[in-house]
């Protein structure tokens, strides 16, 4: 354990400080329910449908597997950054090598219009049929 | 014309108003005298508790410490965020409850402890009660490794001195992502659902180029430690012209900055609040919670808030080490201005839209970390 106990005391302290501060809450507070209370706040409205019935953007998944991609790549740095000072030039060009990879996987997403909200096939299609693309529609604004 | 209903109101808010100014100070002094607190405690454990507990107790002692920072933190920060808000634009902000309204984020507080707790219909209950949990959880294990300082004796002020403090950091706030997840799929509501969705994407999205930029300054000093890391911004002319931000001018002080603008986003603080924007979402992933439950996500939020100023001092700003030698409380000044500007920052900008807000991460910020870990790592290869 060591060093790593005191993540294992915070958690737990986390955990305990909202459990007790709702026990004693639970002392005051009121307990009311009513069917409009428990109903889901929509500005007043009558909610239709479900919330998990909502259609998401795609972007949010390409954006969440190019993540996966640099996050992994960014902790392989870690090890690289502490020590490259003492491995000497290879390992500098090594270091530079593999971020260069990096750095073309973002150009290749950048140029394949990944990274745009505004889908670019849509765009294209727009622009085909003589549109500005100004006026496409921009794909869900969630 | 002062009517009876207010001078009721100053007689009874004058003298409880000096409960929060007593505190803060108590709180300040103790930081201040953390080092002398520290030794004393240690002592103490070492005289009273038998050996085999010794380090549990001692870890205990030091979350007690930092649970109880980081609860106060809230109610003077709220106080304070309402105040800069106020000023900015020209208003006075809370002044009825106690001296200059010192008092209102108590009373709100005990106000809040005192409201009904609901969960909504058809909600993920499990995942509904189970999200304030693991952001506050999440905020108090970031938390332990923080270092506040090192005792005369050479003692670093953590209550986990991890030799790989930075690549824990990284990894452990990747939590609150997971509890804003949590509450926006939990609520059965699509306000709430939208909300989580943004958060998730902006806080992974802003997450890469934070690691990069503490790569930066792990290829310059050569250590994922962060008490190792202050030590080598120590020295220097005035304690000040060693601090990382403005070493190889002016790559460090880019890197600060945009370590510092990520970290807004980090926090989901303006002009990064897509996932709480009040004009198109309500309250985005917490517009369900009420009560103590409400209060939790604002616990989080500004410990969370404190935790990236804090973490941005001790890498970029020398941390605890200034032109007055090296004490706990320096780090805590440097930290809570960097807050202050958070909230600055917050009444001055307008919100990104979605687009925009991907577009500076993935178009700007990323690319420019990269470009200013490869100078340095060149530069500090050459000289």
């Amino acid at each position: 354990m060591g060093e790593y106990l005191g993540i294992l005391v915070a958690t737990v302290f986390g955990v305990a400080f909202v459990a007790v501060t709702l026990a004693v809450s639970s002392l005051v507070r009121p307990v009311n329910p009513l069917p409009a209370k428990a109903m889901p706040y929509e500005c007043g409205e009558n909610p239709v449908g479900t919330p998990w019935g909502v259609q998401f953007n795609i972007r949010f998944y390409v954006f969440a597997l190019v993540f996966l991609i640099f996050d992994v790549e960014a902790v392989m740095l870690l090890p690289w950054a502490l020590a490259y000072l003492d491995l000497g030039p290879g390992a500098l060009a090594a270091g530079l090598l593999f971020l260069g990879m990096l750095v073309l996987g973002l150009a290749d997403v950048w140029v394949k219009g990944d990274l745009e909200w505004v889908r670019t096939e849509e765009r294209r299609a727009l622009k085909r049929r003589g549109a500005s693309p100004a006026a496409a529609p921009t794909g869900g604004s969630a | 014309m002062i009517t009876r209903f207010r001078q009721v109101e100053m007689r009874l808010m004058g003298p409880l108003t000096a409960i929060p100014i007593v505190l803060a100070t108590v709180v300040l002094v103790t930081i201040a005298a953390l080092p002398f607190v520290s030794a004393v405690l240690s002592e103490w454990i070492r005289d009273a508790v038998p050996a085999g507990l010794q380090h549990a107790v001692a870890v205990t002692l030091g979350t007690v410490g930092f649970v109880a920072v980081l609860a106060l933190n809230p109610i003077y920060a709220i106080w304070l965020e309402r105040k800069v808000a106020a000023h900015v634009q020209d208003r006075l902000g809370p002044m009825r409850v106690g001296w200059h309204g010192l008092l209102q984020s108590f009373a709100d507080g005990v106000k809040l402890l005192f409201k009904e707790d609901l969960v909504p219909k058809d909600a993920d209950r499990v995942l509904f009660r189970l999200a304030p949990m693991v952001a506050i959880a999440g905020a108090f294990a970031a938390f332990v490794v923080i270092p506040w300082g090192v005792r005369a004796d050479g003692a670093v002020l953590a209550v986990s001195n991890l030799n790989i403090g930075v690549l824990y950091f990284i990894a452990i706030t990747s939590i609150g992502a997971l509890s804003v997840l949590m509450a926006g799929w939990g609520s059965n509501n699509k306000y709430a659902l939208y909300g989580g969705m943004r958060a998730a994407a902006q806080m992974v999205s802003y997450e890469i180029p934070t690691a990069i930029l503490v790569l930066v300054v792990v290829a310059q000093v050569g250590s994922l430690s962060l008490p190792e890391i202050v030590a080598a911004q120590a020295g220097g002319f005035l304690g000040i012209s060693n601090w990382l931000v403005f070493q190889l001018f002016p790559l460090n002080l880019i890197a600060f900055v945009l370590f510092f603008i990520c970290g807004l986003a980090e926090t989901n603080r303006t002009p990064f609040d897509i996932p709480e924007a009040e004009s198109e979402l309500v309250a985005g992933f917490h517009t369900e919670y009420s009560g103590m439950r409400f209060a939790f996500f604002f616990l989080a939020e500004y410990g969370n808030m404190l935790l990236i100023s804090m973490l941005a001092a001790l890498l970029f700003l020398g941390g605890w080490v200034g032109p007055v030698g090296s004490n706990p409380l320096l780090l805590f000044a440097k930290a809570f201005g960097l807050v202050v500007v958070q909230m600055w920052l917050r009444w001055t900008l307008p919100r990104l839209r979605v687009d925009q807000l991907m577009a500076v991460c993935w178009k700007y910020v990323i690319p420019i970390s990269f470009f200013l870990l490869v100078v340095v790592a060149v530069l500090k290869s050459i000289l």
